[in-house]
């Protein structure tokens, strides 16, 4: 039995329905990738080309960063998948606490008063 | 099992201490390490007190005073409060959710080594020129390199030392709450101190980052000659006050927390009835951890934010107060109806109620941002949040001290001493503090050395101190209680002392290496009561007698706290004189921290088995 291990498995232990699991994942991870891909290109468009002005351009790229930053977690950090509720109530409330305080140090120390 | 042989060979004593990765004993570490440092911090209070005494006075320079007062400040907090927090967090959580251990028993090791390392290199800087000088705030410009001295770097590399331990300890609390409970053991049946304490956790991963920020920021100023906070040349103090109060609110909250928990568990303990309120309490718990972080800038009203910002923070800051309120109110319901055991640990829980109101009251007074321009910097000031953090946290975690004492070191303390020390310390400490309330009223400044003669200060300021004497008194017969009762005191093997309800007391006492033998199936919350009255008061079993798996212990978490501790003093050494470059300093630190890290990675530690004989035996001898 375990002089076997170092040979190649003939068929793979997966049953059918985890290899179509494993293959809709793939797919996703695919297209997510190729989506990201695509957004970067959108912004490097929208910084490189003429005619575009750069009040469109710093929210748009903003816009942008922020679904990179969704797909990245969600898709490829595997955080939409089950039993992911924990990382996910934690990384949330970590936003949620966090952009009040970005919002009001900006209010604060740049608008307000120094 | 090739490990298995090491485990039996008999271990020295220091070095099993240095090496253990087991939750009881680093729980043992901390409380030993946290007391000290609270001895040290109240003797430099009871200095600073004894220079006050009396207008004029020159016991200490003003300069020795602003040392104390800072590093009094800095280690209560850091070094004695949260430490021994984690003792009991460290000794009580795995037991209450029905764990083996912890989940990273090794990161908790280092935990404790790293924040010991912090806490030394806090200490010597008394060595190398004076302690930190700037208040436990360290606020720039005082601690910036041109008005600040070399005791700044201490505090700011010991802090960040001790802080990296703090976070890592906080990450594995949260992970062992929601990973490692015992079957039936549900979110809504935890015991009231794991839910504090994993809400204080997140706050620690939450708040203790900005404050490394913050203090890493401080270090490139002070050391690498950056500007952030040096206004001169573009950088901004008040963002300074910013970060360290995003971290300093949550920080009250980090620490007064699991006070709340051991109140919880302590008050229904000795009034034989369940926790009223349960869900409430755990919403409440909830709401003042979301809240913690909304109010920072209540601390600094008199910078001069603006109305509108003032206006929104002091309405946050009084929102905590409904939660709070939902607390007191439930542990008055625990109490009422109830049938009340005065033990030592009930005298500090049903004391801490009134007390922490009292400086709950103080704090939605100190909210209002108008007068607060009054007290600001006053003694009111000071007597606010002793009240919250000697009449919460202290009589919080003394209570938690009494009640599980048995527990760890398997005898009761004396009840007697124990009920001499209480009233000793209680008196004492409304002594110290409620003249402060007077004394911020009429006028008194906070972190000033000396004040003048016949300005209606001289008695009030008497009285403060004999208090701080007595209170010192009371951690004398506390310490005489300890050795007393280690010496003379019975030892106890019955697993429930006090007829308490969560499940630390259904394990043996003293409490074998793996806690459990097998894991206990939970029913109910309480769930120890839930078994006296439903069943045959043991807990039942969710798995079979089997082999128990444990860590093996490691000596690298000590190795790794040495090698921060040589690297921060490298850091430090750059603007010293020493014989030595600081690079040299911190190479050597590096290489032994990051050493001992790929160690750890390359060696191939699968910790031991105990066999299942072993373990019936251990459990025939334990019961």
């Amino acid at each position: 039995m375990a002089e076997n291990l170092d040979q190649p498995f003939k068929e793979s232990a997966m049953n059918n329905e985890e290899k179509r699991k494993i293959n809709r994942e793939q797919r996703t991870q695919v297209i997510a990738f190729a989506f990201m891909i695509g957004i970067t290109i959108l912004a490097f468009l929208a910084v490189g080309a003429e005619g575009v002005p750069g009040t469109f351009t710093t929210p748009f790229i903003l816009l942008l960063a922020f679904v990179q930053l969704l797909l990245q977690l969600y898709y490829f950090m595997h955080l939409k998948d089950k039993d992911h509720g924990w990382p996910n109530s934690f990384m949330i409330s970590g936003l949620v606490l966090a952009a009040p305080m970005i919002v009001a140090l900006i209010m604060l120390l740049g608008v307000v008063k120094y | 099992m090739v490990s298995e042989a090491t485990n039996t060979r008999k271990k020295s004593v220091l070095w099993d201490w240095l090496t253990t990765v087991d939750h009881k004993k680093i729980a043992i570490l901390y409380l030993i390490a946290g007391t000290l440092f609270f001895v040290k911090a109240g003797l430099m209070a009871v200095l600073f007190r004894i220079q006050l005494i009396a207008p004029e006075m020159e016991f200490i320079s003003g300069q020795t005073f602003n040392e104390l007062v800072t590093m009094h400040g800095t280690i209560m907090l850091f070094l004695a409060a949260t430490p021994l927090i984690f003792a009991f967090a460290n000794f009580a959580i795995p037991l209450q959710i029905g764990a083996r251990d912890v989940a990273f028993p090794f990161v908790n090791a280092l935990g404790f080594w790293l924040f010991l390392s912090g806490g030394i290199l806090l200490s010597i800087s008394w060595f190398f020129g004076g302690a930190p000088d700037a208040g436990w705030t360290s606020y720039v410009p005082l601690a910036s390199r041109e008005f600040g001295g070399l005791g700044i770097d201490f505090y700011v590399l010991g802090l960040q030392i001790s802080g990296f331990g703090t976070l890592i300890s906080g990450i594995n609390f949260i992970v062992t709450i929601i990973n490692m409970r015992a079957p039936g053991m549900t979110m809504m049946r935890l015991p009231l101190f794991c839910w504090t304490m994993l809400v204080t956790s997140m706050l620690i991963v939450f708040a203790f980052t900005p404050l490394a920020a913050g203090l890493a920021l401080l270090m490139l100023d002070r050391i690498f000659d950056a500007q952030f906070f040096i206004p001169g040349e573009g950088g901004n103090v008040v963002l300074w006050q910013h970060i360290f109060w995003i971290f300093g609110h949550p920080e009250v909250y980090i620490l007064v927390m699991p006070a709340f928990g051991i109140i919880s568990e302590v008050v229904p303990a000795f009034s034989k009835k369940r926790l009223f309120g349960y869900t409430s309490m755990v919403f409440a718990v909830l709401i003042i951890g979301f809240l913690s972080f909304m109010v920072w800038l209540h601390h600094m009203f008199t910078v001069g934010v603006g109305p509108i910002a003032n206006s929104v923070f002091a309405i946050a800051t009084m929102t905590i107060a409904v939660p709070t309120g939902i607390k007191i109110f439930n542990w008055l319901f625990t109490m009422w109806g109830g049938k009340i055991k005065f033990t030592t640990a009930m005298h500090f829980g049903a004391s801490f109620v009134p007390t922490f109101v009292l400086g709950g009251v103080t704090g939605v007074m100190l909210a209002m941002a108008p007068v607060d321009h009054l007290y600001h910097d006053t003694y009111f000031v000071v007597a606010h949040f002793h009240y919250i953090i000697v009449g919460g946290i202290v009589l919080g975690l003394l209570a938690g001290l009494f009640y599980w004492y048995p527990k760890m070191f398997g005898h009761k303390l004396n009840e007697t001493l124990g009920i001499i020390f209480f009233w000793i310390f209680y008196i004492g400490f409304h002594l110290t503090f409620f003249v402060q309330h007077i004394l911020g009223l009429i006028g008194m400044p906070r972190r000033v050395y000396t004040y003048l003669e016949g300005q209606g200060m001289d008695t009030m300021n008497f009285i403060s101190s004999v208090g701080a004497f007595l209170m010192s008194v009371a951690i004398i017969i506390l310490v005489i209680n300890i050795i007393y009762s280690a010496l003379k005191a019975e030892r106890i093997t019955e697993k429930d002392p006090w007829d308490a309800r969560t499940l630390e007391w259904a394990t043996s006492t003293p409490v074998a290496e793996y806690n459990f033998a097998q894991t206990p199936q939970v029913r109910s919350l309480d769930p120890v009561f839930y078994e006296k009255i439903h069943g045959n008061g043991e807990m039942k079993p969710a798995e079979p007698l089997d082999e128990i798996h444990m860590p093996n212990g490691s000596i690298l978490p000590f190795i790794m706290g040495v090698g921060m501790f040589i690297a921060g003093f490298g850091f430090i050494s750059f603007h010293m004189d020493l014989f030595i470059s600081p690079y040299v300093i911190i190479a050597i630190g590096g290489i032994t921290f990051f050493g001992a890290m790929a160690a750890r990675s390359l060696q191939n530690d699968h910790g031991y088995h105990i066999d299942k004989e072993t373990v019936e035996s251990m459990e025939k001898e334990l019961s």
